[in-house]
């Protein structure tokens, strides 16, 4: 199911004094099974891309289709869109309202009309796809968990929609390293499985190397650069220029070769340049 | 959505309306409202027409903003035109139509009490135009704080309106993105009678209050922190100050209730 987008715009308080373009004539496609990073400074205009893959904000001008459907035509019917492309917000545990775990979990599901046996089936799923215990915490009150159990329900919460497409706004914003560390891996781990398209905003090149395989990086609503992790990281001295970084394998793998080693350039993870300074050192027989 | 909402409308700028003392401009308003009450005929609106093109033409302003300050008294402007238009009393018969009888005494107080309620507006508009309202708080504290004298809380009072002003913005945006997050889970806020749509607005409200009061106990601890108790003895950063500014502005309102006086006391 590709998203694709076409010269979409996005103008925020058009006509009054305080009028700002956030999107500025983005065009993009986002093919099936595709783990996609978008990366960009603060303002960039990622989150308000994001808004309109599911038809919550109305572009300016341009328009997204999801799976040949225009999201803004009269005849698309825009709650099918957002079953078919989850959206996790910002601090997604702001969002929880219910009583217990498995209600807001629920919450989802049944505004999709789906029967109660069925409705369940998915509360357990997600459940288990976010690594929340069911069986001691279903029944639990939200405000009892963690920081990160509670990002983790509220993930759990679109992932019961079982969209095929998830959008995650910064998923790992304000966690510690550790939670940091469970929801990252659990992201990769659902796009591995499920085969689902995911779309990742973040600032974190880190993670970002680790996990994708295409990065968008945007800067003042533009696409200013689009390409595999390697290709992107290459091009370090323009994402400073942003106010962006390269990750920190990439910074030791460029130092040592200004000094002369060969370290091959599709190394952007920090595995990898291990394994290549260890040929390099091993070969040379100075271990 | 809910984002395209401005506050109040402040027009940001810096004419000479705008560097006004923001005390002067809340009370030369109340000055105007008086000068608008005293005008005596339909012709006598001319000069509060002129006074507030010259502010307008001085501020910057563009002229549709004061128009667009009215468009919401639509109902009402009609309504007062049309009751006074058959109701009241006159000699000069124009059109007779079972009880309802047009005069032209009718007509013209028709058009006075509409045309005082549209200069009403627009007055108070120039003043919320060109004044944040933050400054506006401000000026209410600073009028205000003579009443300490017999313990009004002026300070308390102007602090609380701060308060909720600057949170205004936030929490429009917090209701936006928790809307929007609902919506993502396929909530909808938009159809159904009054009982369907008073549930759902069960997911938007309670993250919003949740969030309120954490905030509003954040905002207690950070002020308390940094050992705010009250206005006793607080100096300020910027120390409102009349300028030659405010003397030129309040020389012209005295110039406008004269000019106003003297056209009534045309018609004796």
């Amino acid at each position: 199911m590709p998203i694709v987008i076409q010269g979409l715009t996005h103008t925020y308080m058009q006509g009054s004094p305080f009028q700002a373009t956030a999107v500025h004539e983005v065009s993009l496609t986002v093919g099936d099974g595709e783990f996609l990073g978008l990366i960009g400074h603060t303002g960039s205009g990622k989150s308000t891309l994001i808004q309109h893959l599911n038809g919550l904000l109305k572009p300016t001008a341009g328009r997204v289709l999801v799976d040949g459907a225009d999201v803004f035509a009269k005849d698309t019917d825009r709650r099918a869109i957002r079953r078919k492309v989850g959206l996790v917000f910002q601090y997604p545990e702001h969002q929880l309202f219910e009583e217990t775990v498995a209600k807001d979990i629920a919450f989802g599901p049944k505004n999709l009309g789906l029967e109660d046996n069925e409705v369940d089936r998915r509360v357990r799923a997600a459940c288990g796809a976010v690594r929340i215990d069911y069986d001691s915490l279903a029944n639990r009150s939200i405000y009892e968990l963690s920081g990160g159990q509670m990002r983790r329900v509220a993930i759990a919460g679109v992932l019961a929609m079982e969209p095929e497409v998830l959008v995650l706004d910064e998923p790992a914003a304000g966690l510690d390293p550790r939670g940091r560390a469970d929801i990252l891996y659990m992201i990769q781990e659902l796009h591995a499985q499920r085969a689902i398209t995911v779309i990742m905003v973040s600032h974190s090149m880190e993670d970002v190397a680790r996990m994708v395989n295409r990065i968008v990086v945007m800067s003042q609503g533009r696409v200013v650069m689009d390409g595999l992790p390697a290709e992107i990281f290459a091009r370090g001295e323009e994402l400073r220029g942003m106010g962006l970084d390269v990750p920190e394998a990439v910074r030791l793998a460029d130092e040592l070769r200004a000094k002369g080693f060969d370290i091959p350039p599709e190394a952007c993870q920090m595995e990898e340049v291990r394994d290549a300074i260890l040929a390099q050192i091993g070969g040379a027989g100075r271990c | 959505m809910l984002k395209d909402i401005t506050l109040g409308q402040y027009h940001p700028g810096d004419s000479p309306i705008h560097r006004l003392d923001p005390r002067s401009k809340l009370l030369l308003t109340i000055a105007y409202i008086t000068a608008v009450f005293l005008v005596q005929s339909a012709a006598g609106y001319l000069l509060p027409l002129a006074y507030l093109l010259l502010v307008t033409w001085l501020a910057g302003i563009p002229l549709r903003y004061l128009l667009k300050g009215i468009k919401p008294l639509t109902m009402i402007l009609a309504l007062t035109f049309v009751l006074n238009l058959f109701f009241a009393q006159g000699e000069t018969v124009w059109l007779q139509w079972g009880f309802l009888r047009l005069t032209q005494e009718g007509f013209t107080t028709a058009l006075f009490f509409s045309l005082r309620l549209v200069f009403l507006v627009m007055g108070t508009s120039v003043l919320t135009l060109t004044t944040s309202p933050v400054a506006l708080t401000d000026a209410m504290e600073r009028l205000l704080s003579p009443l300490r004298v017999i313990r009004f809380p002026a300070h308390e009072l102007a602090m609380m309106m701060s308060i909720a002003l600057r949170f205004i913005p936030t929490l429009l945006e917090e209701t936006d993105k928790i809307m929007k997050a609902q919506m993502a889970r396929g909530a909808d806020f938009e159809s159904g009678n009054l009982m369907r749509r008073a549930k759902a607005m069960v997911p938007l409200l309670v993250p919003l209050f949740v969030g309120a009061f954490q905030r509003a106990s954040d905002l207690a601890m950070a002020m308390e922190a940094r050992c705010y108790r009250g206005g006793e003895h607080r100096t300020r950063m910027k120390v409102l100050r009349f300028s030659r500014l405010d003397v030129l502005a309040a020389l012209s309102m005295l110039a406008l209730v004269l000019l106003i006086m003297g056209e009534g006391s045309l018609y004796g």
